[in-house]
């Protein structure tokens, strides 16, 4: 095995939060939809979508970045924006509407915004991408050795910003790498029916840039690509497309029938489950029982403290939705 | 004893580049992309002499992918950037308006104001020299209409410089419109007012404050660009008449400087809208509810409107000259505003 101990212990840790992270979430987004589902009722309102199972494409590249990289995600994001570092606290303030939140409350679990840790994300598939071209563009004038990535679902690598944005990269050598999280399916549509070539990955030749392909949602691999994917961004050998074949254990959002895949298929999938995989991996490499509960524990609390912060944090006042249009201070 | 005045005329393309040329000088984080700003200095000329003097790497071609460079002037503005970054025409916002509705002007509230997008988004806009129906728009209301932009378009030499200085240095996205016509560019009409005095040095017109042009205490004038130039000439016309009205270079449609045309027709009590726009839900509706619901018992006759009838621009000479707005229109519309 060719990644640092650390690396790994975080990998598996990180995994772990963001697993738990997604569970409480599960529970927590049925809270006031019972016995009826109304989408705009209870403690979290509005679309959920959940990433439980997609662990290995956030850390993977996760491990290789720094604060001053820049993160920019998807409708389904709280796994890249936990392993990006994103406050935790704030982050769960904003899903739950609370004044605490990364964005006062108006922007919910879509539109996430950290900037300390240079994360966002958005609702509209594969706009994210042009963001973290201007990223790297930013990085390459300033002369920083910083890389933007940029998270997006499969379905997303058929729309134009998609395309545009890797020619535009590769055009102006910048330091992207476009992470395509392939769960298999655009909400319901499978990938073999919405996408002419079976590996996204391929698409890369069509810019001239390098292109991965990770199989089987494994985090180690993914760890290794990115690695050369990062180093190669940051000397200014220009962008590089990694797809990840991932597994989605839920639906597309809660509340989705999934009439669309066979009761069967996730419980196969997790028989898979990467974090098994990486625990057994630690195993191995000799860290004992004890470190791995304090890190599973670590992982817990910090989830357990994010989701209180959320129900003791206070709504906003309503008149605060007039505010914020414009920087009124910039004048 | 006489006195020699030196009027420093530039056309309007020229006082644009000025601006941007001189941010660029004062802040390194300014830099300009767009479908031939390099060596061709932008279509209508608002990046003219810019690659020449800051290089490739400052003044960027683009690739033919408003999507993908427009969101990149957004990523680079919130990584402290400031991007102008052109849309060759206004009319070609279709096939990136994801990037400017969804994400330029909403990213700053979505982020409850964390996240500052100090860019410009600049655009040619207007008609009058047969271009057709996809290349002669303003589509001033579609840009105002959504919170989060400021939208500016600016009609004389003198403020195309100044605001441009404004909006590069405003934290807020700000959306530039210059009108083609008013360019001053060789190849087009040559109108006086395209040409006009514009001092070397820096300044800075404020965005969102209209500009009373000419004083008049019968009638009141709201134009903007073309429109504006447009009323002043049907104004000069209807002084012979004995007829003084007031016309008010809007200047900014976001933030809308409501004061000045309330005063205006608090005093004349008669107000027209032009607007080379389409008719509906425009500009014209927009100030004539404002007037409506804050001045209405001030009025002496209707509000009067004069737009584009809600038709495409249609390409024949003719038929784009029966439907944008002109002198004649304006000046009878007047005349039937004060006979009321």
């Amino acid at each position: 095995m060719s990644i640092p101990l650390e690396k790994l212990k975080w990998m598996y840790e990180t995994m772990v939060k963001i697993r738990l992270y997604e569970e409480t979430m599960v529970q927590v987004y049925m809270e006031g939809k019972n016995p009826v589902f109304n989408i705009g009722a209870g403690t979290v309102p509005g679309e959920m979508h959940l990433a439980a199972g997609q662990e290995p494409a956030a850390v993977g590249i996760g491990a290789h970045l720094r604060k001053e990289d820049t993160v920019t995600a998807s409708h389904r994001p709280h796994h890249n924006a936990i392993a990006k570092g994103v406050d935790l606290n704030r982050m769960t303030a904003e899903i739950f509407g609370k004044e605490t939140g990364l964005g006062k409350g108006k922007g919910g679990h879509m539109h996430l915004f950290d900037t300390d840790v240079k994360f966002s994300c958005g609702g509209i598939v594969a706009a994210g991408v042009p963001h973290a071209v201007g990223a790297a563009l930013a990085a390459k004038m300033k002369g920083k050795d910083w890389v933007a990535v940029a998270f997006i679902g499969e379905g997303a690598a058929n729309a134009g910003a998609f395309h545009e944005s890797l020619n535009l990269a590769a055009v102006w050598k910048l330091p992207l790498i476009v992470v395509v999280e392939d769960n298999s399916y655009g909400i319901s549509v499978p990938k073999a029916v919405s996408t002419a070539v079976p590996f996204n990955a391929e698409r890369a030749s069509a810019y001239g840039i390098a292109g991965f392909y990770v199989r089987n949602n494994d985090p180690v691999e993914m760890y290794r690509v990115s690695e050369d994917a990062v180093k190669r961004a940051r000397l200014g050998e220009g962008p590089a497309l990694i797809e990840i074949e991932t597994y989605r254990y839920l639906g597309h959002f809660q509340g989705d029938p999934e009439v669309y895949r066979g009761i069967d298929e996730v419980p196969a999938l997790r028989e898979k489950d990467p974090i098994v995989r990486v625990k057994s991996l630690l195993v191995e490499e000799g860290v004992s029982q004890g470190e791995l509960n304090a890190m599973e524990t670590r992982a817990r609390s910090a989830v357990d403290e994010a989701y209180q912060f959320a129900r003791e944090s206070a709504y906003p006042q309503p008149g605060a939705a007039l505010e914020d249009v414009f920087d009124l201070a910039a004048q | 004893m006489s006195t020699v005045v030196h009027r420093r005329l530039l056309t309007g393309n020229k006082a644009m580049a000025e601006a941007i040329a001189q941010e660029m000088e004062r802040d390194e984080n300014v830099f300009v992309m767009g479908e031939d700003v390099g060596a061709y200095g932008g279509i209508f000329g608002s990046a003219e002499g810019l690659h020449q003097r800051f290089g490739a790497e400052r003044v960027r071609d683009t690739p033919i992918s408003e999507t993908a460079f427009i969101g990149a002037a957004i990523g680079a503005a919130a990584e402290g950037m400031r991007p102008i970054v052109e849309l060759m025409f206004v009319d070609f916002f279709g096939v990136c308006m994801d990037q400017i509705y969804n994400h330029m002007a909403k990213i700053h509230y979505m982020s409850g104001g964390n996240v500052k997008l100090p860019m410009v988004l600049m655009t040619a806009v207007g008609g009058g020299y047969s271009d057709a129906a996809q290349h002669s728009q303003t589509l001033y209301a579609t840009f105002a209409h959504m919170p989060g932009l400021k939208v500016v378009a600016p009609a004389t030499p003198y403020d195309l410089k100044g605001m441009m200085v404004s909006a590069i240095r405003d934290d807020n996205p700000v959306i530039f419109m210059f009108h083609k016509t008013l360019q001053g560019l060789g190849w087009m009409d040559q109108l006086d007012y395209s040409v006009g005095h514009v001092p070397e040095e820096e300044y800075t017109v404020p965005l969102g404050k209209a500009n009373v042009v000419r004083e008049g205490k019968d009638v009141t004038i709201v134009g903007i660009q073309m429109t504006m130039h447009h009323a002043v000439e049907a104004a000069n016309q209807l002084a012979v008449e004995g007829i003084e009205a007031e016309v008010i270079d809007l200047r900014s449609l976001v933030p809308l400087d409501k004061e000045t045309i309330l005063n205006s027709v608090r005093k004349t009590h008669r107000l027209l809208v032009v607007d080379e726009d389409y008719r509906s839900y425009g500009m014209t509706a927009e100030i004539a509810a404002i007037v409506a619901e804050e001045a209405l018992y001030d009025l002496e006759a209707p509000i009067l409107r004069l737009a584009v009838p809600d038709v495409p621009i249609p390409y024949s000479r003719p038929l784009e000259q029966a439907i944008v707005p002109g002198v004649k229109e304006i000046r009878e519309a007047v005349e039937q505003l004060v006979r009321h």
